[in-house]
């Protein structure tokens, strides 16, 4: 009987390790070599930190890698911003049918392809786009206005690809909230910005956390969004390591760039759970 | 000894006869090339002729090099990077294999451009590519609005400011040294003279950065800049031109003052393919002329094959000729191969202007 149990245990892990091992563990291993190997002839390699001096050295790799840490949690917040509204008014306020339609209306943009949801954008926002042309008919503008290729482009692109996944953990967490306890805020005199304060969010809060890192992580490794809504100025760091990695023919330096974006992440999400005083178990469960 | 031959043959014929009549030495082709490269057309002729089955994936230069540097060669039977994309990567990475000359019809090709393939891609004693589509890179001009632009520095004129595109790729860095009356191609084999130059460029192409809309990464999104009047003045491939030709008679390619540059991509065999066989005749099917003209209509560029320009249409043909006065085509400055480590020094020179302000 024990055994049947651990050999069902066995069988059931498999596929997770077999996962995790495979395609998680082993090519960071393999990068974290390639990543160590300084290109010192054709075809010779020699084991040194010079790809992490490098790095380090070079201000504009530095100056890419905040910025897109930057953009990203800014994009996190305006997720947040904008996607807390809309999933309290599912959770609570809309009731039946209206309630599965809006919910279903934040799932139908999922339906087509990243790329053509962002050729969407580039078709509203150029020069010669939708906006444009409505507001030079409406005789708000003189010439044609280019709302492309810009930072703000980038961040509604990114905000727009990212909502879906930060309504969903918070309609959950909003949902197991009872109504009786906000109505007994207010009988205790609570008003809505204190009731909101006190009772909402810290309820929210693993909704929140758990919505914000899977938006953050979706938006610092996002590639299509910045580099098709991105002006000429616009570096994301995912574009320096497909760079690094295909143009270039470079993998020592994008294998740094590919480790630094993962100390980053890691980083950020363990910063933000102990800002929260959430765990990862908490969020997750 | 022949019966036993006889006898094979016929159990090849029976077998065949039951795979749905396919010959007995039917492989399957995966051929890594370019959009336009392997056209429908062609792959059902080639299908039906000798029995293989062929199988496209498309990609560019630096995608093909990397595909294969990742695999150490394997996962395709033949590749077509451009020629000077060939030594570097076999000499630092070793993904290709070297082409057996006997096994491929020489009378096919242009002469001129087969000896030149050769000698660019020759590593040792081996030859590892021929000829198939050449083409150049220049400028996409509206005549209308941006006839004053004559060369590549001209896309910095104040003239065309906010309307001119170019890519962040070493055709850029290449153009511009030319047109700055530099010589990169001379300055190859000298790391240090060819980084001072690059610097040079890089100040260059930071001063202009203002001028430019947009930094284009794909060919559709060049096209639908120019179509739409965004922008007027571009650096791009001749075929872009001419296609846009068709829709708005303003838009044309023109080959710039200091000379337009010219690629030639070619057939190699990576280290690990395993349908050699189907792979050469591939190459001898595509190159016969009338296979040629079909890839030219499809493509919009010109083959290395002998007498395919007869099979073309005039109208293509009436676009080159507009596009490249005699002139022009002795002015073309053809890219040697790439010594490897180049591509560094141009990668940190084309993230600093990205990320200049």
């Amino acid at each position: 009987m024990q055994a049947a149990h651990r050999l069902g245990f066995v069988l059931l892990l498999t596929p997770l390790v077999l996962w995790l091992a495979l395609l998680i563990i082993i090519p960071h291993i393999d990068m974290f070599f390639v990543s160590l190997r300084e290109r010192v002839g054709v075809g010779e390699y020699e084991t040194s930190l010079a790809n992490y001096r490098t790095f380090l050295e070079e201000p504009l790799y530095l100056m890419t890698f905040a910025r897109t840490a930057v953009m990203s949690v800014l994009a996190t917040a305006l997720t947040l911003l904008i996607g807390f509204p809309v999933a309290y008014y599912i959770a609570k306020i809309a009731r039946g049918r209206v309630r599965s339609a809006l919910f279903l209306l934040c799932l139908v943009p999922f339906w087509v392809s990243e790329l053509v949801r962002t050729f969407g954008w580039m078709i509203l926002l150029r020069e010669t786009g939708v906006f444009s042309s409505l507001l030079q008919w409406a005789g708000l503008a003189q010439g044609p206005v280019e709302m492309l290729y810009n930072d703000a482009a980038i961040m509604v692109g990114l905000v727009y690809t990212s909502m879906l996944f930060m309504v969903v953990p918070l309609v959950t967490t909003l949902d197991s909230l009872d109504d009786a306890v906000i109505e007994a805020g207010y009988d205790l005199g609570g008003s809505g910005p204190s009731i909101l304060r006190e009772i909402v969010i810290p309820h929210a809060m693993p909704g929140i956390v758990s919505g914000s890192i899977v938006v953050f992580m979706l938006s610092l490794g996002n590639y299509l969004t910045p580099i098709m809504l991105g002006g000429k100025d616009s570096l994301w760091f995912t574009e320096l390591i497909y760079s690094q990695f295909i143009v270039r023919f470079n993998w020592e330096l994008g294998a740094v760039f590919g480790f630094m974006l993962l100390i980053l992440s890691s980083v950020i999400v363990w910063g933000t759970l102990r800002l929260t005083g959430q765990t990862l178990e908490k969020t997750m469960g | 000894m022949k019966t036993y031959a006889t006898q094979l043959k016929y159990a090849a014929v029976i077998t065949g006869a039951f795979a749905l009549a396919a010959p007995a030495n039917a492989d399957t082709l995966r051929l890594l090339t370019w959009g336009g490269y392997a056209p429908e057309n062609v792959i059902e002729k080639f299908e039906a002729e000798t029995g293989h089955t062929v199988e496209v994936t498309l990609s560019n230069n630096e995608e093909m090099i990397a595909k294969l540097r990742a695999t150490g060669g394997g996962g395709f039977d033949l590749a077509q990077p451009s020629q000077d994309r060939i030594a570097g990567p076999q000499a630092e990475f070793g993904i290709y294999k070297p082409i057996d000359l006997s096994k491929i019809d020489e009378s096919q090709f242009i002469p001129s451009m087969l000896m030149a393939t050769k000698a660019n891609t020759t590593v040792g004693d081996e030859i590892y590519g021929v000829p198939h589509v050449w083409g150049t890179s220049g400028l996409v001009l509206d005549t209308a609005k941006a006839g004053m632009v004559k060369d590549y520095t001209d896309l910095c004129a104040p003239e065309v400011s906010g309307n001119v595109s170019y890519r962040l790729r070493r055709p850029t860095l290449i153009g511009f040294a030319f047109a700055m009356g530099m010589d990169p191609f001379a300055a190859y084999g000298d790391e240090q003279a060819y980084t001072e130059m690059m610097e040079e460029v890089e100040a260059k192409l930071k001063d202009c950065k203002p001028n430019v809309k947009a930094y284009w990464s794909g060919g559709d999104e060049l096209m639908n800049l120019l179509r739409s009047g965004e922008v007027v003045a571009a650096m791009a491939w001749d075929t872009g031109g001419w296609k846009l030709n068709d829709d708005n008679a303003d838009i044309t390619f023109v080959a710039p003052a200091s000379g337009a540059l010219g690629w030639i991509d070619t057939f190699v065999l990576p280290a690990k393919g395993r349908a050699d066989d189907a792979a050469y005749d591939w190459i001898n099917f595509v190159m016969q002329p009338e296979v040629s003209a079909m890839i030219t209509d499809s493509v919009g560029n010109f083959t290395a094959s002998q007498g395919a320009d007869e099979y073309v249409s005039d109208a293509l043909k009436a676009k080159y000729q507009a596009s490249f006065p005699p002139e022009a085509v002795d002015n073309i400055k053809w890219y040697p191969p790439v010594p490897a480590g180049l591509e560094v020094i141009e990668g940190a020179v084309l993230d600093r202007v990205k990320a200049a302000n």
